[in-house]
């Protein structure tokens, strides 16, 4: 079919973007190394891919259709609703309140060891918090309509701020205050009508989701962590969209928005800043973006956009597992006492110690390991610079930062899930019994399997982290092995001191 | 470069073995531990004993009604201030075990927590060795493809 008779579906009249786009010249391969063999974990070819969302298949209607997005986003946001409301009515203990419990125990762990892992940033498409702001901006709950019709100002997000060091900052703000966020109902309440509010007056100013994609506190982490995930949305063909135009997927079609997260769905290579909110499969005329399943981590690999902004973010993920596990799980009641605010002084030591390590200590002790990785390869021509030793290997830092989030988590859950059964039979403290578990008392379960699951975890984590190392590895050197493997070696060293310190701290 | 790398393999290996054979028994003894419990932590708040040894945990609340829950070995008790509870019990199992507080007594409840050592701590040495192995055996397959090990 020659592509110009084809069926397009009724364009927006937005085509001066889509010219934009009109051409896309795939960049060639990069020469892979001999380090490299093309596998993830030595086992799958990196490769693989199954599609999910065949044509005319239940499974593309399903995404396909409006309500695929409407009904989750309702059914959390009622939900969500119910957490706002006991937050500020039920007790302010949390392991006694519907709202910390569900948050921090029962969506935090859900997010961590399920969600993220193998759906990538799927909660992002139910998410109740910005679908509010959306509805505003769009003066539409699941009609569509097209861009310049939409409400407020319209203004593009500041080009400055365009990258993840507000969502790192922002993220190492309530990190700050995670003691008492998680233990005290009303803080987790205000966070989350604040989070509303902003983002209602963001989606005011700005287009599209600005507020998820440069100020949402877990959006950063989401997106990072969404690179290891085993599933992808991509374009099938990519010759299909090179001469595509106008680009459906981003201009948007009488059948979908264009990308509201500023992706380019038609050439996009990373997970990092997609929403999965399945758009660019409506928008679509020739049914050509599809969701897929993939090895995990292979995004890692991709050497698109790679920033000091998203290695900072690993960074921080991992130095805030590693600081959560001492605070949270830790005997020592003086960094309690400075995390609970205690008192000012106490808090204020806390945050300094805090931010140094996260900012300062811990990116320092890697930047350490990267140099030495520089200085042993150093008989090469001037090639990389140390910032692109640092931010090419800083992507080795998220499956071990996922990896420590999730050993925490199981740390978490097991002694704490048990809560949940009284709360939710009575979430605003009303004297409910709504599924006659109101009275269930505290009983923590299979505690003893706590030390093995964090040990698989660790050592699954470290063998994976090592082999995407390597990989990276073999691009910075992709023709030169003996380099390659002088700068893989302290990373390899790092990866196994910082994996030995946390499993010293989970079961040492 | 062969012969080096199949020298520090076999070290790794006999220096696991070595380590974990030299992880003797310690004679076994009975040992009281008097935990005095306040918001939101306990002293001493990390305890260490061997295998075999008959720990008795004798638990005295400060401020207000606190528990004692020890992971693993599901053991309970709780005491309201001025009162002493025990818990006696004979550290079968080794590795680190949380003991926390089973009574909410403030916010922070669910961090009030305190250590269990029972050594040796088989799971932590293994798995540190785990790693260190399984971090060369993955660098040698690197060595191994980049050619360096011809």
């Amino acid at each position: 079919m020659i592509l110009s008779e084809a069926p397009k579906g009724q364009v927006l009249p937005s085509t001066l973007i889509a010219e934009k786009h009109a051409i896309t010249v795939e960049k060639p391969k990069a020469e892979r190394s001999d380090l490299d063999d093309g596998k993830i974990l030595w086992l799958i070819p990196e490769n693989w891919r199954y599609e999910l969302t065949p044509k005319n298949s239940f499974f593309r209607k399903i995404i396909k259709s409006r309500w695929a997005n409407f009904i989750p986003q309702v059914i959390n946001l009622w939900f969500f609703l119910i957490i706002i409301v006991g937050a500020f009515v039920a007790p302010q203990i949390g392991n006694a309140s519907f709202a910390v419990m569900m948050v921090w125990i029962l969506w935090w762990v859900l997010l961590m060891l399920i969600l993220v892992p193998f759906l990538g940033r799927i909660w992002c498409q139910s998410c109740p918090l910005p679908i509010l702001g959306e509805w505003v901006q769009r003066k539409a709950i699941t009609q569509i309509r097209d861009t310049k019709d939409f409400a407020g100002l319209k203004k593009f997000w500041p080009k400055a701020l365009a990258n993840m060091w507000l969502v790192n900052f922002i993220f190492l703000g309530m990190a700050l205050i995670s003691g008492l966020l998680t233990t005290k109902p009303w803080i987790t309440g205000v966070m989350f009508v604040g989070i509303i509010i902003v983002d209602i007056i963001i989606s005011y100013i700005y287009r599209d989701r600005a507020f998820c994609l440069y100020l949402c506190p877990v959006g950063g982490f989401l997106g990072l962590f969404s690179n290891v995930s085993t599933v992808e949305i991509r374009s099938k063909d990519k010759s299909l969209c090179a001469r595509h135009v106008p680009k459906e997927c981003i201009v948007g079609s009488a059948t979908g928005y264009g990308c509201p997260w500023k992706c380019m769905p038609f050439s996009q290579k990373r997970n990092t800043y997609c929403g999965m909110c399945f758009e660019c499969l409506r928008s679509c005329s020739y049914d050509n973006m599809v969701i897929n399943l993939r090895p995990p981590g292979t995004d890692l690999l991709v050497d698109d956009h790679r920033g000091i902004d998203e290695a900072y973010k690993g960074l921080i993920m991992l130095s805030c597992a590693i600081l959560y596990t001492v605070v949270m799980m830790g005997p020592w009641g003086f960094i309690k006492n400075g995390a609970n605010i205690v008192t000012f002084q106490a808090w204020a030591i806390y945050a300094v110690v805090f931010l140094s390590w996260a900012l300062l200590v811990f990116p320092g002790i890697f930047l350490f390991f990267t140099w030495v990785g520089k200085l042993l390869s150093q008989n090469a021509p001037n090639t990389h610079t140390l910032k692109t030793y640092f931010v090419s290997f800083s992507y080795t830092l998220v499956p071990l930062g996922l990896a420590a989030w999730i050993a925490f988590s199981f740390a978490i859950l097991f002694p704490n899930s048990s809560y949940l059964l009284s709360v939710i039979s009575d979430p605003w403290n009303q004297g409910w019994n709504l599924f006659g578990t109101a009275q269930y008392t505290w009983q923590p379960f299979l505690t003893g399997a706590v030390p093995f699951l964090q040990i698989i975890t660790m050592i699954f984590a470290v063998l994976f982290t090592i082999n995407i190392a390597t990989k990276i590895a073999g691009q910075l050197y992709p023709k030169d092995n003996k380099r390659a493997i002088a700068t893989l070696i302290p990373i390899v060293i790092f990866h196994m001191l910082a994996t030995s310190a946390l499993l010293i701290l989970f079961i040492g | 470069m062969r012969v080096i790398a199949i020298t520090i393999s076999v070290l790794f290996i006999v220096a696991f073995i070595t380590h974990i054979a030299y992880l003797q028994m310690q004679p076994t003894k009975e040992i009281t531990i008097e935990l005095k419990a306040t918001k939101f932590s306990y002293e001493p708040n990390i305890i260490s004993v061997n295998k075999g040894d008959k720990v008795t945990f004798v638990l005295a609340s400060e401020d207000v009604e606190h528990g004692l829950y020890l992971d693993a070995y599901e053991l309970e008790t709780h005491a309201l201030p001025g009162e002493k509870k025990s818990i006696t019990f004979t550290a079968t199992k080794t590795g680190k075990f949380p003991f926390r507080c089973s009574i909410t007594c403030g916010n922070f409840h669910p961090y009030m927590i305190g250590w269990l050592k029972v050594g040796p701590n088989y799971k932590l040495i293994t798995s540190i060795w785990l790693v260190i192995i399984g971090s060369w055996s993955a660098l040698l397959v690197a060595l191994r493809r980049g050619g360096i090990l011809q």
